[in-house]
């Protein structure tokens, strides 16, 4: 399994990359960590006529903290932000969610971005940036666009990045309550058969005032459901689970594959809803 | 085809290879480093894993000619002035291989882990080498060498 | 014995070089060798209408594209049928290069050889072939239909049928005695595919030296000897001009015992016709569709029992689906067959098994070899009975035990080595025993309400086994003691991991009484040892292991008489310690093993001091008899060959207690417990490493890995990322104990240890998860949604 030939293209500034992005258009590829690619390339799945490695692209390595959230560049390996104390103080789900990507070594190199713009729907990171309403940060020739998460991902393997431009940051935002992301794989770091991402948010009496939660491997895309609602306003111990599960099984698409029935997966959702809104509800 | 230069075991080493050409063969290939295996090239049985600059990544996932100029550490590299690394040591005691073809990886991916965590507990131990197949061990006793290392490295004088 | 090594947990000398990246596999080798690649069909079953190579001719670094056609006599007709059997009346294997039509996705159907494997794989890229689609036959009861064919001239699809029928001791037949039972159960159950998957794939690396007309090939193989003879035959070469090496080999466990594959014919026979080195190394994609599976039948059982719950007839249909071709024959399903029956004495037995082509890639033994099914199908029945019965699932077993003053003990069949099925040892009882103090069998209740008093759900389980291991023709060893006083050990068998180079040396250095570090191995290489059959069925040990220990006893006998000579004394008075002959109580009159092997062979020149002692002008040995004695032949060396009568039985118990999630189905291991009987152990530590590896396999096969097939035959998780073996977070660690319970057919008194581990983990996985749910688990593998499945009613 020899990957097919390419030109290769090694710009080392975001101009000189969105140049030559622009130059080949459809025919070329963005290489940065290479986790997903390089697999697809070395089955011969993909042949892009050009390869942009922008791994000596200046400017895309940082992760920028605030209140606000997390900003974090293209060149942002998944470990860098495993390990980013600031980062897991400002949004503690990217933690959570980085330590179930895959196992230690792919997270060495595979990039946050690059996984987001890969746009695989069993995938933690972009579950993650939907249930926050985080963005990515595209550029091109023509300048720089923010694309809202609920934009960005169109559909399995497919987002809002046209040929042409390059994602140079995404943007995860801070979330004033708890959050727990919860996933269930065939062995551990595989891709999950049903995850859940909850969000949640209680007032003073310990009670639901805000929960959502974004799941992946049940659609095409990472699918949010606001289950504020369905919760009632209640304390987290007396929600009637009954009708959160099924206002979010109500939203999910699952699909069989060899892995697990569109039946389980649903079933699996369900059950990781509730235990990872009380576990949310527990920070 | 492009020239580039790579550090490997604290050696620069030249090699002339195409854009696609896979550090796994470059490195085994092109160097002849033939220490460093190939056991799946889709990433996920890790008995390619090598360290670029001390960091355990899979060859087989990466291109040669993107890590131009980085430093490189194989197997080969893992023992200092003719002695096996405490790591290398704890395998051999520990029985922690069988046929060999992926120790290569649980070596390196091992290395870089114990560093990090020079004590770790048993769940941290398995997560460290959760990346890498082994069709032989079972694993009982790569998991028992990874705390002898520790042990053997804690030993060490630094 | 004055060195004592033999059962001790002697450190592996292999490890020196694989723990330092020295290790030498083959795609180490031949490192400036052209690269051969394939085109393999992506269709399960097509006719094959044109090759059009018109594209890849323009490809720069192009040496060769081959097809079916270019191939000469010899080379171009189907791959052998390794073990024919009269019950295998329509056996059929393929062409090295696919003649016509394509019977599995992955059959080869053009070889390529480019400058390097990147080439190599673009110019298969460029092969346009067209086909014409046939019907694939998927799945065994389709295949069973027999509406589509695999083979157009095989009726039904079914290669073989072979039916045995053990009667009772008072002369009923299977039938009769399960008509008469008070009891009788009948059930179906289910095994899916899964495969050896060592972490190197296979491979073949050839030189054609043409000054010498010779032909070097290594391979990555299990048998090299046998390789060598059916190269020798197919390419018309005397065999003294083919040597074949298995390097280092990254694990085999089956698959690399079938030869010759497509690739090891052609590599070579392209070598020689190009007049240079040629190398294949196999890729992950290559291994899953065009190498072997294994495991998957369909089990019709019907059992009638007595009150104990005494097994008084046992009758089982197999459908055993054997892929496309049959080229290592019926093995597997006669394994099944005459192993099926483990450590119990029944009354009646009739096995049948029918065995079927579909268009999937060819079954041949994985580790276990068709007892992993045997163990699933008798250990499942046993907690049935217990189950029908309200009896504990222990002592359903212990009725049916065969008991220790039993043996040797008679199952009236044929074994897989075409050798009357008799068990030599073995103390089942004291095996359970054993189990149920190791897992803490009677404690579980306890501890199955507190967990559940947790919301937790436990289950326990365990099965048993026999394994016939050590099978023959034979094995040999050679034993050289050079002048330097090295000892150097050579055997024909090939090794895969298993530590064959330091157990081989503790049994030479037992033998001898010589220092281990001066022992070295050499295994599966023909320019050594000719004569070998391979490393299989728990084989090595026992065939290699005893041949070693005899030719050393050979050695050490002339050692002896030479040494006597020298010292002027009674060979019968003499010992070898630390590597001197000396003689008994008197340690000043000695002598070492170098010396003797110099005094062995009788010089005209001198090649150094030591050497000198043994020319015609020094020796002062008597005039009346000729230097090399009639009967004698110079130097200190010695060869043996150890051929059995029989297998020799091991056997094993395993258990587990296992969690499953109430809500999510995931299951968990949480205990894994093994008994396990080798009879004599030669190193312990290596014996617990493939009892580890063995479970784990099982572990994989219980819950992780299977093959999907679609209706197409397209292999749909044909990668690592969705055939799921068990990384490091998915094996429970292992507790084990062990019995040593000698054979007494063999000098060394050992018995086979590489397959046990894996034998009985999917009946114990079910036991366990069955007596958790309580839901009949009756196919394997199962994963949490299957488990869910069977949870909503709905079955699989």
């Amino acid at each position: 399994m020899k990957p097919p030939p390419f030109d290769y293209h090694a710009p080392t500034s975001v101009r000189e990359a969105v140049e030559v992005l622009a130059e080949v258009g459809a025919h070329g590829k963005v290489l940065a960590g290479g986790q997903s690619l390089i697999p697809l390339l070395n089955m011969r799945i993909a042949a892009p006529a050009h390869l942009v490695d922008i791994n000596r692209v200046a400017g895309l390595g940082e992760i920028r903290t605030d209140a606000t959230g997390v900003r974090v560049g293209a060149l942002v390996r998944h470990a860098a932000v495993e390990r980013s104390a600031a980062a897991s103080l400002a949004q503690p789900l990217l933690r959570q969610a980085l330590k179930l990507v895959a196992h230690p070594v792919i997270r060495n190199r595979g990039t946050i971005v690059g996984s987001l713009v890969h746009a695989d729907p069993a995938a933690e990171l972009p579950a993650v940036l939907a249930l926050l309403g985080g963005s990515v940060r595209l550029a091109s020739t023509t300048g720089e666009r923010e694309v809202a998460a609920a934009d960005f991902f169109t559909g399995p393997m497919e987002s809002a990045t046209r040929p042409g431009e390059l994602a140079v940051s995404a943007f995860f935002p801070a979330w004033d309550g708890g959050t727990k992301f919860l996933e269930v794989a065939r062995r551990h770091g595989d891709y999950a058969m049903a995850g859940v991402a909850a969000a949640v948010r209680l007032d003073e009496d310990l009670r639901v005032t805000a929960a959502k939660v974004a799941c992946v491997s049940v659609g095409p895309a990472p699918v949010v459901v606001d289950v504020t609602a369905a919760c009632g306003g209640r304390p987290v111990a007396s929600v009637e689970w009954g009708s959160v599960v099924a206002a979010v099984q109500d939203r999910i698409e699952p699909e069989a594959d060899i892995h697990a029935t569109a039946d389980y997966r649903r079933h699996l959702t369900g059950v990781l809803v509730e235990r990872a809104i009380k576990a949310a509800a527990d920070v | 085809m492009y020239d580039i230069t790579l550090i490997v075991n604290g050696v620069p080493r030249e090699a002339r290879v195409p854009a696609r050409r896979l550090l796994s063969d470059c490195l085994r290939h092109d160097l002849g480093l033939t220490g460093t295996h190939v056991g799946c090239e889709h990433g996920v049985c890790g008995a390619c894993t090598v360290l670029l600059d001390g960091e355990p990544v899979r060859s087989c996932l990466t291109f040669a000619v993107t890590v131009d100029g980085r430093e490189i550490t194989t197997v080969e590299g893992l023992a200092t002035g003719g002695r096996l690394s405490p790591v290398q040591r704890a395998f051999a005691e520990c029985h922690g291989l069988q046929c060999g073809f992926c120790t290569p990886g649980f070596l390196c991916t091992t290395t870089a882990f114990l560093r990090e965590n020079p004590a770790p507990t048993d769940e941290e131990v398995l997560e460290g080498i959760s990346g890498n197949l082994c069709r032989c061990t079972g694993y009982q006793n790569i998991v028992k060498s990874v705390h002898r290392a520790a042990e053997l490295l804690a030993e060490e004088p630094s | 014995m004055t060195t004592k090594l033999f059962g001790e947990p002697v450190r592996r000398r292999e490890d020196a070089r694989l723990i330092s990246g020295q290790g030498r596999y083959l795609d180490d080798l031949g490192q400036h060798a052209l690269a051969a690649a394939f085109v393999r069909s992506p269709h399960a079953h097509a006719r094959i209408t044109g090759i059009d190579v018109d594209a890849a001719l323009e490809v720069d670094g192009l040496v060769a594209i081959y097809t079916w056609e270019d191939l000469p006599e010899g080379v171009c007709e189907p791959l052998p049928l390794l073990i024919p059997h009269p019950a295998l009346t329509h056996g059929r294997t393929a062409y090295p290069l696919a003649r016509e039509v394509v019977r599995h996705v992955g059959e080869p159907i053009v070889m390529v050889v480019a400058r390097d494997r990147y080439l190599a794989e673009d110019i298969c890229s460029l092969i346009e072939v067209s086909y014409e689609f046939l019907k694939p036959v998927i799945g065994l009861e389709e295949a069973v239909s027999g509406a589509h064919l695999v083979h157009e001239d095989v009726p039904g699809n079914v290669g073989a049928h072979l039916v045995q029928e053990v009667p009772s001791a008072d002369g009923r037949s299977a039938a009769e005695a399960i008509a008469a039972a008070p009891h009788t159960l009948s059930f179906r159950l289910d095994i899916e595919r899964s495969a050896s998957m060592p972490l190197e794939g296979k491979g073949v690396y050839a030189r054609w030296d043409a000054d010498d007309q010779s032909l070097r090939i290594y391979s990555s193989t299990q048998t090299s000897t046998s390789v060598r003879m059916a190269l020798a035959a197919k390419l018309g070469l005397p065999l003294p001009k083919v040597e074949v090496i298995a390097p280092d080999v990254g694990g085999g466990f089956g698959v690399k015992i079938v030869h010759p594959w497509p690739e090891e014919v052609l590599v070579p026979w392209a070598a020689r016709v190009l007049g240079q080195e040629i190398k294949w190394t196999e890729d992950r994609r290559e291994h899953f569709i065009g190498s072997a599976h294994e495991r998957a039948q369909v089990q019709h059982v019907q059992v009638g029992f007595d009150e104990a719950g005494r097994v008084l007839g046992l009758s089982v249909e197999i459908l055993h689906d054997h892929g496309a071709y049959t080229h290592y024959g019926i093995i597997v399903p006669i394994i099944t067959s005459t192993q099926l029956l483990g450590p119990y004495r029944i009354g009646a037995y009739r096995v049948e098994f029918s065995s079927i082509y579909t268009n999937t890639v060819q079954v041949t033994p994985y580790r276990g070899a068709g007892r992993p099914q045997a163990a699933f199908c008798m250990e499942r029945t046993m907690d049935k009975i217990a189950q029908h019965l309200g009896l504990d699932r222990t002592e359903v077993r212990a009725a049916n035990f065969i008991q220790p003053d039993q043996f040797p003990y008679d199952q009236g069949m044929i074994f897989q080595d075409g050798r009357p099925l008799i068990y030599d040892s073995g103390d089942y009882p004291e095996s359970l025993r054993k189990l149920k103090d190791l897992i803490g069998w009677d404690d579980f209740p306890a501890l199955r309400e507190s967990a559940r008093a947790d919301g937790r759900r436990l289950g326990i389980g365990l099965g048993c086994y026999v394994e016939g291991t050590g099978v023959g023709p034979y094995e040999g060893g050679h034993i050289q003691i050079t002048s330097d006083g090295r000892v150097h050990v050579s055997t024909g068998l090939t090794s895969q991991g298993q530590g064959h180079e330091t157990v081989f040396a503790q049994i030479a250095a037992t033998e001898l009484g010589v220092p281990i570090d001066r022992v070295s191995v050499v295994t599966g290489d023909t320019r050594r040892f000719g004569y070998a059959v391979g490393t299989f069925a728990s084989r090595a040990a026992v065939m290699s292991g005893n041949a070693i220990a005899l030719a050393c006893r050979k050695v050490r006998e002339k050692a002896l008489r030479v040494a006597a000579d020298a010292l002027e004394a009674d060979p019968r008075d003499l010992e070898i310690t630390d590597g001197v002959v000396h003689v008994v109580g008197a340690p000043a009159a000695s002598i070492p093993l170098a010396t003797v092997a110099v005094l062995s062979n009788p010089l005209r020149y001198a090649f150094d001091e030591e050497a000198k002692r043994a020319t015609q002008f020094a020796s002062t040995g008597g005039m009346d008899r000729p230097p090399v004695s009639e009967g004698e032949e110079p130097g200190l060396e010695g060869k043996d060959y150890y051929s059995p009568i029989r297998s020799t039985f091991a056997s094993g118990m395993h258990a587990a207690i296992v969690e499953t999630d109430p809500d999510t189905a995931e299951i968990r291991i949480l205990r894994y417990a093994v008994v396990h009987d080798c009879g004599k152990m030669i190193n312990p530590m290596l014996v617990e490493g493939q009892i580890h590896g063995g479970v784990a396999q099982g572990v994989g096969g219980a819950l992780y890995e299977k093959m999907v097939y679609d209706d197409h035959g397209q292999l749909l998780n044909a990668s690592f990322m969705d055939f799921l073996m068990p990384y490091a977070t998915e094996i429970p660690h292992i507790e084990t104990d062990h019995l040593e319970t000698p054979s007494p057919l063999n000098p060394l008194g050992i018995k086979g240890a590489g397959e046990a581990g894996v034998i009985p983990v999917s009946a114990v996985i079910a036991a366990a998860i069955e007596d958790a749910e309580g839901l009949p688990i009756d196919r394997m593998p199962i994963s949490p949604s299957d488990l869910h499945a069977l949870r909503q009613g709905r079955g699989r």
